[in-house]
């Protein structure tokens, strides 16, 4: 068979493409212009204090903070999640009340009430209420301002996490609940090793998101008060020195080194969800490959089941 | 002498809110028959299988596995029910497949079939191995233990699915359409699986649309028609010679 002659046509031109991509190199090469000429960088002060102790060690606090904060978001946030979707009245009404708080409520709020504690409750006794008391301990013996910092954003952090985990697990097919059920197994076994590693696929990414968020929010602890991270560390050191320009630029560049590995992480996480999810040679074009939207469409009995009908007697 | 039946359905009703689907069922499969129950779309028959394994429960009437009152304890004339591990404990001898099969699908077909064995019976791992590997042999897929699901045709997949039910070693094996979402060249597949089965001595009841199968394989043909069972008996009798207008109506479309 001879080859047919292919077709070879020019493209719309797009002047409007130009015109922006000129704009956006000009702007681009004034600010690296202003980079390498404008003094007031300080680029020496920045490089003697991107590695001074004092902000390594901030550099590990904020870290501290933000792993602490996460953990802390994210068991809160199952455990929510699961109570939600419970049939007992009394653990949605908790987990509801739970979420509307800590959503409706600033962070900076709360961070300045769980510095406060120790005002509020100096002693945390445990007894019945209006009743007998059992135990009594003074609030000071373990009052840590950085844990307290951790409370205070993880369980603000656990309110709009549980939110995102709930979607997670309402996006598994409700077969998936019903076929493990069926083999036997029970309620907690089918939420960890059926429902939740699918549900994962649609937690991953807001959690990554919700990480680097977590990341920057560190620097609202001096709330508690709490002074050990970077951006208060690097903010001090600054003032004292009269260059807080350079001293914020050490800043950000730790905090755009540390998201740019968070972000290397989540797509590796990513990734790894997404296992046996993806489409097959063997299964391109068929039902089961397609995504839930597109198998949301066939549901609707909009279109035909199977597009060969027509063809196939 | 008489045999307890594998299935015993008595008066049963279900309701879904103020909508009666299942109006007064009355049942028996005996040990190793094979139940097809066949009738309209909409007419209780998935309700009716999923009322056996307790995914739904039942709203009126007795409903005995081999004897055992399925989810309530009846003593001195009150009732009272079974909590969740002791459901859990009564599904374990029901395995069920399901039209729309519902493997696993962050899990290989030789992983699918090893869960239940592993999680609920507490099987080792060597061991749930070993079985679920049995049991793909016995459905014809020993070769493909290492794909996931989205890796295998919609036959194949049903009939690791009906493998995952059986490595529960189950007394009854409940079928909902279990061909209903599959291309017509792959419904043979794993129709042969399920002769095998039935062949093989295990209770069955099957939901299907498939009459050449309910007439090959079928012990006992039940036709449902909105919410009650209209006509049972024999295959051939119920298919080819039924006695109610509405059966003839039935099998008239369908044949
Ligand atoms: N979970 C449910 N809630 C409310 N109605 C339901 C539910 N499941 C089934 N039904 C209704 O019960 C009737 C019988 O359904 P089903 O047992 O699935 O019929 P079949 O399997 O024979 O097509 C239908 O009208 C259906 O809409
Ligand atoms: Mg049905």
């Amino acid at each position: 068979m001879q080859r047919p002659e292919l077709i070879d046509a020019r493209p719309v031109p797009r002047p409007s493409l130009w015109i922006w991509a000129g704009i956006v190199v000009l702007v681009a090469a004034a600010f690296i212009y202003d980079l390498f000429t404008n003094g007031n960088y300080r680029w020496d002060v920045v490089a003697d204090h991107l590695f001074d102790p004092r902000v390594l060690s901030a550099v590990v606090w904020t870290l501290i903070l933000t792993v602490g904060a996460m953990v802390l978001g994210i068991t809160m946030a199952v455990t929510m999640a699961v109570m939600r979707m419970s049939t007992n009245p009394i653990l949605r009404g908790v987990a509801w009340a739970y979420i509307w708080f800590f959503r409706g409520t600033p962070i900076f709020t709360q961070l300045i009430f769980w510095g406060l504690f120790v005002v509020l409750w100096p002693t945390i006794t445990l007894g019945i209420p209006f009743g007998p008391e059992l135990f009594s301990v003074d609030s000071n013996v373990f009052y840590t301002p950085a844990l307290f910092a951790i409370i205070g954003l993880g369980l603000n952090e656990g309110a709009y996490l549980s939110e995102i985990v709930r979607a997670g697990l309402n996006s598994v097919d409700k077969g998936q609940w019903e076929a493990a059920t069926a083999l036997g197994m029970k309620r907690s076994k089918t939420l960890w090793r059926i429902v939740m590693p699918q549900a994962m696929r649609v937690i991953v990414p807001p959690t990554g998101n919700e990480t680097i968020s977590m990341l920057k929010t560190t620097s609202l602890v001096l709330a508690v008060p709490v002074s050990l991270e970077l951006q208060f560390v690097t903010n001090a050191i600054g003032n004292k020195a009269f260059l807080p320009i350079p001293l914020l630029i050490v800043a950000a560049i730790w905090y755009l080194f540390i998201t740019s590995v968070l972000m290397v992480f989540q797509s590796r996480l990513e990734r790894y969800y997404g296992k046996g999810f993806d489409d097959s040679e063997a299964d391109r074009g068929k039902v089961k490959g397609m995504s839930k939207r597109q198998q949301a469409i066939l549901a609707s009995g909009t279109v035909h089941d199977d597009p060969n009908l027509e063809v196939t007697p | 002498m008489t045999t307890t039946p594998m299935v015993d359905i008595r008066g049963v009703h279900k309701f879904f809110g103020e909508l009666h689907v299942l109006k007064g069922i009355d049942l028996q499969v005996q040990r190793g028959e094979v139940c097809v129950v066949l009738g309209p779309s909409g007419s209780g028959k998935s309700t009716l299988i999923r009322c056996i394994n307790e995914l739904e429960q039942i709203s009126a009437g007795r409903l005995y596995v081999d004897g055992e009152l399925m989810g309530l304890r009846e003593e001195d004339g009150t009732l009272y029910r079974l909590s969740d591990e002791q459901i859990a404990k009564q599904r374990e001898r029901v395995g069920m497949v399901f039209q729309r099969f519902n493997l696993f699908p962050h899990m290989t077909a030789r992983e699918n079939v090893m869960e239940a064995p592993r999680q609920v019976r507490g099987l080792r791992k060597d061991e749930a191995a070993k079985l679920a590997d049995e049991q793909l042999a016995r459905v014809g897929l020993s070769d493909r233990a290492d794909h996931y699901p989205a890796q295998l045709s919609g036959g194949q997949q049903q009939r690791v699915a009906i493998a995952r039910a059986l490595a529960m070693e189950p007394e009854l094996m409940l079928f909902d359409e279990p061909t209903s979402a599959l291309d017509p060249e792959l419904v043979g597949e794993v129709l042969g699986v399920m002769q095998e089965l039935a062949a093989s001595g295990m209770t069955m009841i099957v939901v299907t649309h498939e009459v050449g199968f309910a007439r090959e394989v079928g012990d006992q043909v039940v036709f449902m028609d909105d919410g009650v069972i209209v006509e049972r008996g024999e295959p051939r009798q119920v298919i080819d010679s039924p006695r109610e207008q509405r059966t003839k109506d039935f099998f008239d479309k369908v044949l």
